[in-house]
């Protein structure tokens, strides 16, 4: 077993070595520029480029021409949400989405909202993190252009009703982007089948490189129209421009195709995987709480609370194992996860939180090994704590007045 | 972010952890924190002639917290009553080299310092 082990899957995942190696021509010998017409150098990284939308479109049932490549994500979200309501903002000027969202769905539409006097409807979750279909066919009024879902959450894992949702916005005629970044490589992801209109993805959630992602646009019914956000070649079809990175859209397309073929393997073996983590971890320490959705879940995702002991101080303890915490004190923000404080996750159980992402790489022994360190700090550390040391006593934290700082 | 070494030290081996009876002769308590924050610290010292002869703590909270609170017993000890009071969170900042962002554990550490010797005085008085 080899140190550091790598459990943050969510935050990104190693490139596949097949991923590299189905690169490696494009920078050196195939380097011409996608866009270049009238050469071999061009027609060779057009060859490239398009057999990667292929097999990116493949694995969300769409067509290669449905793919604008972006940066990653963080642009796709952007140009969806910003392409959207620039183009459409003579029909309406009201968007939904939820509170859960990731950062770059959030912050772009309180960008839309401030410059653009957009009427945003963050809608809440339950319990288990998930959008209830009902509540976004009652916040739809006739000025709504587009609803934005992800499909499932980065922190908790819990996977959205997307095909629900999908269902409404296409009764409604409004359209439905999805932010799909965690789930397209890992469960199975269909634009078609659940009535997806825009849907941003990144190849370095799954096991492409980083610096590289698309936005499905879909191409009839309905015929989805977005502004674009740069000025430029007009690549993509008019909604994208700037040079394609051809080794990076090749190795995209790699990383898709490997998905596309070791997905249900991949998720049948992570889920059984993860659920040992979690059995191991509760069958040894009391008070350990599940955040998000019991079943409805990512297959390589477990986020769970540690009552007591505080998250970054468990990482501190497990420094040999990267992990991520929902505590306040790994943010820059001193605010601890407004994932889990959405669910309703108190802020000192979600102080305690931490998440596992496991991966295709992931061995056995590393989970065992995991299992057994956190085990241990945790025991340890809440012999540091004068919390436990409290409950321990009969005392109810509830009860006590503490002098918030 | 990277923690010195100083603050890994205090983490990996903590100094003093661990409890008085509070009602013990003597002993004054503070607990300072909430745990919606992130930091609940408990300190306690022991008091004999005016001399704080022993100290402990118990931390819920971040490396840093930890630490801070840690180097915290190890200073008192040995100091009296009225030196204890002079223990300020800047000489905790400076000792452990927290960045900007952990100041608030020094300071949490200064007031739980802080309120375990008002602990004290308040049993004192009242005996």
């Amino acid at each position: 077993m080899k140190f550091p082990i790598y459990l943050d899957n969510h935050a990104t995942t190693p490139m596949d070595p097949r991923v590299l190696e189905s690169m490696l021509p494009y920078f050196i010998e195939k380097f011409g520029n996608a866009a270049s017409r009238n050469h071999a150098f061009g027609w060779a990284a057009e060859e490239g480029v398009e057999t990667a939308r292929k097999q990116i479109a493949k694995l969300i049932h769409a067509d290669a021409k449905e793919i604008v490549f972006t940066s990653g994500a963080t642009e796709s979200n952007n140009l969806a949400l910003k392409g959207v309501v620039e183009m459409y903002h003579e029909k309406g000027d009201h968007i939904i989405t939820s509170s859960t969202e990731h950062r770059a769905v959030l912050d772009t539409a309180k960008t839309l909202e401030a410059k653009r006097g957009v009427k945003v409807t963050y809608l809440p979750v339950d319990k288990f993190g998930m959008v209830k279909p009902e509540d976004v066919r009652a916040a739809i009024t006739d000025k709504t252009i587009l609803i934005s879902v992800m499909f499932a959450n980065n922190e908790i894992g819990t996977i959205n009703p997307i095909k629900e949702i999908g269902k409404i916005a296409k009764e409604k005629g409004i359209l439905f982007h999805c932010d799909a970044t965690q789930g397209v490589g890992k469960v199975p992801v269909d634009v078609q089948d659940m009535g997806i209109d825009l849907m941003s993805f990144s190849a370095h959630k799954m096991y492409g490189p980083k610096g590289v992602g698309a936005l499905y646009v879909r191409k009839k019914n309905p015929r989805v129209r977005i502004a674009a956000q740069m000025d430029g070649g007009g690549h993509e079809r008019g909604m994208r421009s700037g040079t394609l990175p051809v080794p990076l859209i090749v190795g995209f397309g790699k990383a898709c195709e490997l998905c596309e073929q070791e997905m249900a393997a991949d998720a049948t073996r992570l889920a059984a995987m993860r659920d040992r983590l979690h059995t191991t971890i509760t069958n040894a320490l009391e008070e350990v709480y599940l955040n998000g959705h019991p079943t409805e879940r990512l297959p390589h995702n477990l986020n769970i609370s540690f009552a007591y002991v505080e998250g970054e101080s468990l990482l501190m303890g497990c420094k040999e194992i990267a992990l991520s915490s929902g505590s306040a004190c790994t943010s820059a923000t001193l605010e601890p996860s407004y994932v889990l404080r959405a669910l309703g996750v108190g802020a000192e159980l979600a102080h305690s939180s931490i998440r596992f992402g496991l991966g295709r790489f992931t061995l056995d022994e590393e989970v065992d090994y995991a299992a057994k360190k956190i085990i241990e700090t945790v025991t340890k550390l809440r012999e540091m704590s004068p919390l436990y040391e409290m409950a321990k006593e009969g005392i109810d934290l509830k009860t006590v007045q503490w002098a918030a700082h | 972010m990277a923690y010195s070494e100083k603050v890994v030290d205090h983490f990996n081996n903590p100094r003093n952890m661990g409890s008085f009876k509070k009602e013990e002769e003597g002993v004054g308590t503070g607990i300072v924190g909430a745990p919606e924050c992130g930091d609940v610290m408990k300190l306690q010292i022991k008091v004999q002639n005016d001399t704080i002869v022993d100290a402990k703590f118990k931390t819920f909270g971040c490396g840093s917290a930890i630490a801070s609170s840690s180097l915290a017993t190890e200073w008192l000890k040995g100091k009296t009553v009225e030196e204890a009071g002079k223990i300020k969170n800047t000489d905790i900042v400076q000792e452990l080299n927290l960045p900007p962002v952990k100041i608030h554990c020094s300071v949490l550490a200064e007031d739980a310092i802080k309120a375990a010797l008002a602990d004290y005085q308040k049993k004192a008085d009242t005996k």
